[in-house]
């Protein structure tokens, strides 16, 4: 069994309004230069084979139309 | 070594003395496991050590109670065979260490109450307390109580259909947030909570068990709050509204096939208190075997066991034959369940590890036999708050009310309740902001004419009022419950109670909450209305101070007719515009001294409770007749702000009223407080039959787009509503979000 | 005619929509984990939070035996209609075009708004007259539908908004006011906001009937 990630994130040019709300979050904290924030999710998984990982994504982990993701091992 | 490792009992939060109590009912030395029991069992917040002897004034008797005070939750009779079981309980440390998870756990928890009586829940309301909004931290905990509130009540698809919100100085380092729930059940579903039947299983089912909260509520409510309270984050429980959900269908359904002999919710200090009432209760005894309790943590010892808060869980007992079917319907209802004791007859609460007994105590001394201590009040010889600070920009008569509607305290609350799902059930006959009271329609009984009856439900509290007069100030918060009740047509069935106050060992707050509680007896008494089951949370003070005392009420009632619910807003231009009382504003205490900055008042002025439970009643039944096109009684900001609030309702209608005669006493008359005030609108027929029953003037006419108050020589204050609305409409929004 | 109204763990609004549905004619509940659709002539997918909204809002609902067969069902031409996250799981499930964002505001939104009728010569709208608007309430936190550009454009010219938000009412920040589309064969259709809740006097606005009358009005069906 292999530790696996996925790490899905909205897909570029999305309306991301929960990275909108940190990005505008941290300068009222005093954190500046900080820019093109974006929230999305964390899929941590133990799996036999690897090489599925892909499918599981398109088929459930991941909506296609509104999500990118990166597989990595962990 | 230190004495606190000489004396781990000291850590828990036992008095030496009270260990001492402990020692002599054992017999012997309490063990671990055992001293974590009694620590949490003989807690302030689990044995009410300050204030139950108090609580022994309140009326707890009425023509239609049928559950009453010591079970997960009272019960009122509404008709058609039906019952409604309702509470309110304080979720207040724990919010204030993480108010989303303690907000929203403080929702799952008063809906397990309403639900473990066999009520399905059909409302949630809230009664929310911060300090100032120009504080960034209150404005964190309003917005983080608020979501988590949404987020359990929305989820599990319980509507939140009321509530109420205040900002006030002393709660900056202890919030408020008391949780209501209602429930509708048949009469002779409603169950209780004794163990019976020894020989009996003790089945424990929804989620796993973890380390959540170990020490959580209990620990928090029995202290004040200190510098370094990040420290206790890791005791918040953390709730899952859909595990709840499957909980709560579970539930209803094992009571629905008559499963169960008893049921209990588990609640602060977890396993421990729910099997020692359980076992209490039915006068037995419980053995419970650690060993069989289904963990989401590998390795936990017997003691984190038994004092786990982890949410989402229920404790019942089943006659054996039964087991089978149950374990069934949980499985339904993906929902784990494991039988994890028996119910004997020993009177004691054993807990067993691998067959093993690592604690073995007498019910008796864990519930009934904890220590109560007598208050030693005493009046402070002078007002302990400071006055609140001056907000209030000018002083021109023109400014005061649209500064009033904007104040945090009057603003209008959309923000807010636009986060909550009030709708979801079909029942919701009236919406935040419609009418005085939320209203909800009963099940049909399917009578032959089609009118369907309906509850109504206010939760109101006060904190600087009762600050200035802690009798006084509790009995118009009941009345004012009471008050938006009748304005809907409602007559009110019981109450229940969350007394916020301060640390009771010392003699100031003592005597605050010793008169709060006689107000409040005294109220109960004059309206006949019984308390039915209540709350009190002690200890809200930081290195500040202590909080205001803070009674919170929470009220049902009952209306015939559920077409004929009443509304706050004025609906038709030409309808006339009464003022109903006896009523006499007052400014000290009032919301206009707070925006002047004025000192608190060390007293409030009396009035007569029989007096105004006519006019309440006579209010009530003009209602239900159908007489009056609206009712609003009168509250924070005086009747100003009231009539501009009946005004700016729905899509706004104006009105034009006569305030000739006021002289110098204006701004008092505009803006001054008091119970007892109601501004009606209506036919004048219909207006004047009441003038023959209570006092009543006409004040004027409904219509056009502004409220004009014609005063003396021929001089008006006249606002647009649009002025208005956007200053009503402005004052929360600006500082959280719209 | 019969409804058939899903009911998975964690859905709130499937009472509330065989109420509605009851209005007009008989409505049974169908369980997630069965797949007999009971015979119904009409489908709803209530509101709520299946599966907790766990992953993604309708993510893992749609997957449940039950929506095999409601799959089966709309691909041989039988109305369904979504509600909310109804309209979440027959996104998910391929069966209408785009997905639900979380609104803008990142808060959850129940208020009473206006929409606007699109097309009234469908399934679910001939009951309303055109250019009519219908006071029906919305309840959500994630109702912000969304098509990529291409998408969004052949939604369009192909008229399947059947519904927008009045001007100046978008409660989401929905791309182009979209508070409902149909699929392209006009027989599915999913919104956000709830005509379940706008069918009763005693409780607001009962415009929502006309969603469901034009339903029963179309599968030809009388009152029960």
């Amino acid at each position: 069994m292999t530790r696996m990630r996925v790490l899905v994130r909205p897909k570029a040019g999305i309306l991301d309004p929960q990275g909108q709300a940190v990005e505008r979050a941290l300068p009222a904290l005093g954190f500046d230069g900080v820019d093109h924030v974006h929230v999305g999710r964390l899929i941590e998984l133990d799996v036999a084979d690897p090489s599925r990982l892909a499918e599981m994504c398109e088929a459930l982990l991941v909506n296609p139309l509104i999500e990118d993701y990166e597989i990595v091992e962990s | 070594m230190s004495a606190e490792a000489a004396a781990p009992h000291r850590a828990l939060g036992l008095t030496d003395a009270e260990y001492e109590l402990i020692v002599e009912q054992l017999g012997r030395e309490p063990n671990e496991v055992e001293l974590a029991m009694f620590s949490l069992m003989w807690s302030e917040h689990c044995a009410y050590k300050h204030s139950k002897k108090l609580l022994g004034q309140l009326p707890t008797e009425g023509p239609h109670l049928l559950m009453g005070p010591g079970e997960n939750a009272g019960a009122v009779d509404v008709g058609g065979g039906l019952a409604i079981a309702f509470k309110v309980e304080s979720h207040n440390h724990p919010s204030a260490v993480e108010p989303f998870q303690g907000a929203a756990t403080g929702v799952g928890g008063i809906l397990r109450d309403v639900f473990a009586v066999g009520a399905r829940p059909i409302a949630v309301l809230d009664s929310l307390r911060f300090g100032e909004l120009d504080s960034a931290r209150s404005r964190y905990l309003l917005e983080r109580a608020v979501a988590g509130i949404g987020h359990y009540g929305n989820s599990i698809g319980v509507p939140t259909i009321g509530g109420e919100i205040y900002f006030e100085g002393p709660y900056e380092q202890n919030c408020l947030i008391n949780a209501m729930a209602l429930g509708v059940a048949e009469h002779d579903r409603l169950i209780r909570s004794a163990a019976n039947g020894p020989g009996n299983v003790l089945v424990l089912f929804g989620a796993l068990t973890g380390r959540d909260g170990i020490g959580g509520a209990s620990v928090l409510a029995s202290a004040e709050l200190a510098e370094g309270d990040a420290d206790k984050r890791p005791t918040v429980q953390i709730g899952d509204p859909f595990a709840e959900k499957k909980l709560l269908e579970c539930s209803l359904e094992l009571l629905d096939r008559s499963l169960l002999a008893s049921l209990q919710d588990l609640g602060a200090a977890g396993l421990t208190s729910s099997s020692a009432e359980m076992a209490s209760k039915g006068g037995l005894g419980l053995d419970i075997h650690v060993d069989r309790v289904p963990l989401r943590e590998p390795g936990m010892e017997p003691f984190e066991v038994m004092v786990s808060e982890s949410q989402e869980r229920m404790l019942c007992v089943v006659e054996p034959r039964l087991l089978d079917e149950v374990l069934a319907v949980c499985a339904k209802w993906e929902t784990t369940a494991t039988a994890i004791g028996e119910v004997t007859d020993s009177g004691r609460l054993r807990v067993l590890s691998d067959g093993e007994v690592v604690g073995d105590m007498p019910v008796p001394a864990l519930v009934d036999d904890s220590p109560l201590y007598d208050l030693a009040p005493a009046k402070p010889s002078a007002q302990i708050y400071p006055a609140p600070p001056r907000t209030l920009e000018s002083e021109d008569p023109r400014e005061l009310l649209p500064a009033l509607l904007a104040s945090a305290n009057v603003a209008s609350r959309r923000p807010v309740f636009e986060q909550y799902d009030c709708l979801v059930q079909s029942r919701t006959v009236r919406r935040p902001d419609e009418a005085d009271a939320a209203v909800l329609l009963l099940p049909s009984t399917g009578s032959a004419d089609g009118v369907r009856g309906a509850i109504a439900v206010s939760i109101d509290g006060s904190g600087r009022r009762v600050a200035c007069d802690p009798y006084r100030g509790t009995v118009e918060a009941v009345l004012e419950c009471a008050a938006n009740l009748a304005c809907v047509g409602a007559e009110p069935l019981g109450l229940t109670n969350c007394l916020n106050f301060g640390n009771p060992e010392k003699p100031h707050i003592a005597w605050q909450l010793t008169e709060s509680v006689r107000g409040m007896a005294d109220a109960c008494r004059a309206l006949d209305v019984p308390v039915v089951g209540g709350n009190v949370s002690l200890y809200n003070e930081g290195p500040d101070g202590p909080i205001y005392p803070t009674p919170v009420v929470g009220m049902v009632g009952r209306l015939p007719d559920a077409a004929r619910a009443g509304r706050l807003g004025f609906a038709r231009a030409g309808d006339a515009v009464a003022f109903a009382g006896p009523f006499e504003p007052s400014l000290p205490g009032s919301e206009l001294a707070k925006l002047r900055g004025e000192p608190l008042p060390d007293a409030l002025p009396g009035f007569d409770p029989a007096a105004l439970r006519t006019t309440l009643e006579v209010v009530r039944d003009a209602v239900r007749g159908g007489e009056l096109r609206s009712a609003h009684d009168v509250a924070e900001g005086g009747i100003a702000v009231a009539l501009a609030e009946c005004c700016l309702a729905g899509d706004g209608l104006g009105a034009r009223i006569d305030f000739r005669g006021a002289g110098e006493r204006l701004v008092e008359q505009l803006f001054g407080e008091g119970p007892g005030g109601f501004v009606l609108s209506g036919s004048r027929p219909a207006l004047a039959a009441i003038a023959r029953q209570v006092p009543l003037t006409f004040i004027g006419e409904v219509g056009g787009d502004a409220l004009a108050l014609q005063l003396d020589d021929g001089a008006e204050l006249a606002w647009s509503l649009e002025q208005l609305r956007a200053a009503r409409d402005g004052g929360l929004a600006e500082r959280i979000g719209p | 005619m019969k409804f058939g109204v899903l009911r998975f763990p964690g859905s709130c609004d499937e009472v509330d929509a065989q109420l509605a549905c009851e209005r007009v004619g008989e409505a049974v509940i169908l369980w997630h984990g069965d797949t007999d659709l009971q015979g119904v002539d009409a489908i709803v997918v209530p509101g709520g939070f299946s599966y907790g909204d766990y992953l993604r809002v309708g993510a893992i609902a749609r997957f449940a035996p039950m929506m095999e067969s409601v799959i089966a069902f709309a691909r041989e031409g039988g109305i369904v209609l979504g509600i909310c996250n109804g309209f979440q799981v027959l996104c998910e499930a391929g069966l209408l075009p785009g997905a639900l964002l979380p609104n803008q505001s990142l808060r959850f939104v129940c208020r009473q708004v206006d929409l606007v009728v699109e097309d009234t010569r469908t399934p679910f709208t001939n009951a309303c007259e055109p250019g009519a608007t219908l006071s029906i309430p919305v309840k959500h936190t994630t109702g912000c539908w969304y098509a990529p550009a291409e998408l969004h454009e052949r939604v369009e010219a192909g008229g399947q908004v059947l519904m927008r938000y009045a001007p100046g009412q978008n409660p989401n920040g929905s791309l182009a006011d979209v508070a409902g589309v149909r699929n392209e064969a006009g027989n599915v259709f999913g919104l956000m906001p709830h005509p379940e809740h706008a069918v009763d006097p005693l409780t607001g606005s009962v415009d929502g009937l006309t969603l469901f009358a034009s339903i029963r009005e179309h599968l030809g069906a009388h009152v029960g």
